[in-house]
């Protein structure tokens, strides 16, 4: 149900208010279309196994306190999108600033909808994401990257806390399902990890929601446009933290841990963000104060503990998203129309805005609690809990709430005053007027719910208000009545008490921003935040430069030393005993080391004279390709040989544009050190391979040798092996080449090569070109494709297959280039070697897929027989289709390679 | 025979490691080369050496292992795959920085 709303939310992105306005005006009808049901007091669920064996599922519920939040999400995004399309200029991206308002409500949605734990914080994470998009929107401007950042950074800490406490409730309860944990809150309370994981889940919700210590994030995320912050900061974002207590509440509250930790943190919340945003020179400074504050009275609200006090909380909820949505849309009006948000600028804005005045001095009432209001209503229902403490506390709370009223008195006071009154302002960067009709019409719709739910709180709220409660409290109501005027008592004094107090506070304002201009500075979370981010960067710092001083030699040489360290470490517990008798050498194996030794000695020897260690390389190659035949193994001896040719021609090609020789730049001392380690390297490396090979030990040959007949339908054990038994390593080492191949373009693309029109014994070079080479290369391309197209065939029975194959026919056409150059042979073939190599590894894989098209797993082989007049009786299996996939990738490689660095030449048939 | 292999190794690693250490990235491409014709010798000697055979089942044993060269022929291509990759490297970094140094340093050190 729900589940399609995220998906669906991204893709709207090409018309961009429109669309976001539809797609939410969609979503809004969903959930309309869904209300009546969880009125009826149903409980919508939907779920979908996602992955099944973390406990992770596609689940999702609707319950009254789903509904509610998801209402305020819809409906609050649809006005803040109205409002948005009046906000942006055309210069601002609008596509991209409406996908991601959409992609964040999606989260949000999913925060408040999801039935499992980890879903939930699958979107969690999601918020934060979408929110550092929407915060860090203006890109040109370092202080909104700033702000996105250190929202991202606050609240993705918050959420691997998160992470951490989820895991552990799952592991007390053994779900993650919802249903399950909120059932389970007397084992989850009663295990010894319940401090821990309440300190882990309550880090996740209050960096979320900007409680104190970790509120700093909310003002600087202020840099965000203003719908962002009317959306994120009053309805959204934040109240995801409080979303999250009040969904966890019956699991986690109910203890002492809980109501000093979330009550303390609300009140010193409350009281200092109140504080503070009474210095705030920035409009949108002092309603991010404002939200701080009043996210503390709802986390105190929570931490109370009381039924009625989450009644309370959800009613606030309620109340303040209302208020402050039009606050900062206010906000943004008066910025949009004056050009600046500076309270110390602005004044008398009545005269020009008297409208868009009345509406905000209605909100700012409401935020202040004034009568007639809603947010009178829930303060009032505040108020009376802060009674229901035991025994210093019961005035304690009073006189704290009250005094957190009285700031919020003040602040009130001074967003409608500073602003709207007092005398002409001068400078303002334009001159103010009444906003577009429709940029109002949010606000005005905001300003009338908070009147109609001050009037009449019975008739508009209270319906939602008891099914959102009931799904908070997993349980029956107690008796609460929603009613202006409760009679004479105590809270309506501490209302008025609040009222008087925080005007005449703002009265005297001028003495108390002189006293707070001396500590604020000292109390930055911000400065301290990015000093500890400085501090940590400089250690990670200190600590790579201990490990990697800078160059890779060293690196090198460390590497070398611990794996020594590590294989004389496995000698240490005694010597190895050879047990097998070794075999004879003879005279050939005598005469291939003595080779092999020769040319490695003279590979060091003579390394700095590059074209002689090439040739030097080369000769090991094929003592190596020898010694592959000796030891019975003719298909590597093949590839060996193969792979040699056209690797030394590779590094002919790259001479190129080298230099020819090496000087010599170490000293004779780094030069005995690093013999003296290649000495060790050496001799470990031989006593491991004379141990390994002579020590006892069952091999799997014995399965591999006797099920590649019947099991693969070849003679080549090799072969069967590469195509068949272990097809799906193939099909990955392939797809490693083609990578390769990719990676070789994509480095030489667009590169300056300084040609050279002389060799480097000041000869030019030979102009034509060898006209022997021209006639011979001719027919050996037809002759190396026959041979190929053999080798391909024969490969399940003989030495042959896919990769020897496509050795032989690369090799062939690089003789073609040697014979006629670039230009000839790029005329006459697919110069997008590449796609050649794409095409055979996607041959390889619909190969493999083709067989679960039969039911059976991937790349399962099949075989048969086919007799062909004259050739005979013989064998087809479907893993030849796949080793010509491996044919198609080798070649496509080989020549994507060869073919790009030799265009690199730019002298004429240099190649 | 073992003992020759294991030799053998042993100096294709020496060589290999001699010349990965040295300062121009054209060396340590011959060393990277050396070394993955020792990786690729170990590999085939860890299944057992046995001489003139082959692994075709059609045809009387005793037959080699032939797991370890059905990952060695792979291992071969997937060398020239590497050693294409680091050429291209040395070039790009010769057109970028006009030498071929390991390291930027003065006489091939660290910087």
């Amino acid at each position: 149900m729900l589940a399609l709303l995220p998906a669906a939310l991204q893709r709207a992105r090409v018309p961009p208010s429109a669309a976001a306005g539809a797609v939410a005006a969609a979503a809004a009808a969903l959930l309309a279309w869904q209300a009546p049901a969880v009125a009826d007091g149903q409980l919508l669920l939907f779920s979908v196994p996602w992955v099944p064996h973390i406990g992770l599922d596609f689940a999702f519920r609707l319950d009254g306190l789903s509904l509610l939040f998801a209402a305020l999400i819809v409906g609050i995004g649809l006005l803040v999108i109205l409002y948005a399309h009046y906000y942006l200029s055309d210069e601002d991206r609008n596509g991209r600033f409406f996908a991601y308002l959409l992609l964040f409500m999606g989260a949000m949605l999913g925060v408040v909808t999801a039935d499992n734990l980890l879903l939930l914080l699958v979107f969690w994470e999601l918020t934060s994401l979408s929110s550092f998009l929407l915060i860090g929107f203006w890109r040109g401007s370092a202080e909104a990257r700033q702000g996105a950042r250190l929202a991202l950074l606050v609240t993705g800490a918050g959420g691997l806390a998160l992470l951490a406490g989820v895991v552990l409730i799952g592991d007390i309860v053994g779900s993650y399902s919802l249903g399950e944990v909120l059932a389970a809150g007397d084992a989850i309370r009663g295990d010894d990890r319940y401090p821990l994981l309440l300190a882990l889940v309550l880090l996740g919700a209050f960096t979320k929601s900007a409680q104190f210590p970790f509120h700093f994030w909310l003002p600087h995320a202020m840099a965000a446009p203003t719908p962002v912050s009317a959306y994120l900061h009053s309805a959204t974002m934040v109240k995801a933290g409080i979303f999250l207590l009040m969904r966890l509440w019956p699991a986690l509250a109910g203890s002492e841990e809980w109501f000093w930790v979330v009550g303390g943190t609300g009140l010193v919340t409350m009281i200092f963000a109140a504080y503070v945003a009474l210095f705030q020179h920035d409009l949108k400074g002092l309603l991010a104060y404002s939200t701080v504050s009043q996210l503390g009275l709802i986390t105190l609200l929570l931490g109370l503990g009381t039924p009625l006090a989450e009644i309370a909380a959800v009613f606030h909820v309620i109340n303040h998203a209302a208020f402050k949505a039009s606050l900062f849309m206010a906000a943004g009006i008066v910025d949009h129309e004056t050009g600046t948000r500076d309270m110390r600028r602005l004044s008398g804005l009545a005269r020009h805005m008297p409208y868009t005045a009345t509406l905000a001095i209605v909100a700012a009432s409401a935020m202040a609690g004034v009568p007639l209001l809603n947010g009178f209503i829930s303060k009032e229902m505040f108020f009376a809990e802060t009674f229901a403490l035991p025994a210093p506390w019961s005035w304690v709370m009073p006189l704290a709430a009250t005094l957190g009223g009285l700031f919020s008195v003040a602040y009130s006071a001074r967003f409608v005053h500073d602003v709207f009154f007092g005398g002409q302002a001068r400078d303002l960067p334009r001159t103010p007027h009444e906003p577009p009709r429709f940029m109002r019409v949010p606000v005005e719709i905001l300003v009338v719910i908070c009147l109609l739910v001050g009037l009449g709180p019975g008739l508009i709220v209270e319906p939602a208000l008891r099914l959102a409660a009931s799904a908070l409290l997993q349980g029956p109501l107690p008796a609460f009545s929603l009613a202006l005027w409760h009679g004479l008592n105590l809270p309506v004094l501490m209302s008025v008490v609040a009222l008087a107090g925080g005007i005449a506070l703002y009265l005297a304002r001028r003495y108390l921003w002189s006293l707070h201009a001396e500590t604020a500075r000292a109390l930055s979370g911000k400065r301290i935040t990015e000093s500890t981010v400085t501090a940590l960067s400089a250690a990670s710092t200190w600590l790579h430069g201990l490990i990697d001083r800078g160059g890779l030699r060293l690196s090198l040489v460390a590497l070398l030393l611990v794996a020594l360290a590590a294989g004389v470490a496995g000698f240490l517990p005694g010597p190895p005993v050879p047990t097998k008798v070794p075999l004879p050498a003879g005279l050939a194996g005598w005469a291939g080391f003595a080779a092999l030794a020769c040319a490695a000695a003279a590979t060091v020897v003579l390394h700095r004279e590059r074209l002689l260690a090439v040739v030097c390389v080369g000769v090991i190659g094929l003592v190596v390709s020898l010694a592959f035949v000796r030891l019975s193994a003719p298909d590597l001896a093949l590839t060996q040989l193969l792979v040699e040719v056209i690797t030394v021609l590779l590094l002919l090609l790259a001479m190129y544009f080298l230099p020819q020789r090496s000087p010599r730049e170490s000293s004779g001392g780094r030069r005995a050190v690093d013999a003296f380690i290649a000495f060790l390297a050496g001799a470990g490396a031989a006593v491991l391979a004379w141990a390994m090979m002579l020590a006892p030990g069952e091999t799997l040959s014995g399965f591999y040798l006797g099920q590649a007949k019947p099991g693969g339908g070849g003679y080549n054990v090799v072969n069967v092996i590469l195509v068949d038994f272990r097809a799906l390593d193939t099909l990955g080492e392939i797809t490693v080449l083609g990578i390769a191949a990719f990676a070789v373009v994509a480095i030489l693309d667009r590169i300056e090569l300084p040609g050279r029109p002389l060799d480097w014994d000041g000869r030019p070079w030979p102009a034509g070109r060898s006209l022997l080479l021209e006639v011979l290369s001719r027919p050996l391309l037809p002759l190396a494709l026959l041979v190929s197209t053999y080798l391909l065939l024969r490969g399940h029975n003989l030495p042959g297959g896919g990769f020897i194959a496509g050795l032989v026919t690369g090799t062939a056409v690089l003789v073609q280039y040697l014979g006629h150059g670039n230009a000839w042979v790029e005329a006459r073939l697919p110069p997008r070697y590449t796609s050649v190599a794409a095409l055979g590894i996607a041959l390889a894989a619909v190969t493999g897929l083709a067989s679960l098209a039969f039911g059976a797993p991937f790349l399962t082989s099949t075989f048969g027989y086919l007799d062909w007049p004259v050739v005979g009786r013989f064998e087809v299996a479907s893993a030849m289709v796949f080793d010509l996939g491996v044919y198609l990738a080798v070649v496509g490689v080989v020549l994507s390679v060869l073919a790009t660095i030799g265009r690199q030449h730019n002298a004429p048939e240099a190649g | 025979m073992e003992g020759l292999v294991a030799v053998a190794i042993g100096v294709l690693v020496a060589a290999g490691v001699y010349l990965a250490l040295r300062p121009r990235l054209f060396s340590v491409l011959l060393g990277i080369t050396l070394l993955s014709y020792a990786v690729n010798l170990f590999l085939l000697a860890a299944g057992g050496l046995v001489v003139d055979a082959a692994p075709l089942t059609d045809r009387p044993g005793p037959y080699p292992d032939p797991l370890p060269q059905a990952l060695v022929l792979t291992a071969i291509v997937i060398s020239f795959g590497m050693t294409a990759l680091v050429i291209v490297l040395t070039l790009r970094a010769m057109s970028e920085r006009g030498h071929d140094r390991v390291d930027d340093g003065p006489d091939g050190g660290p910087a």
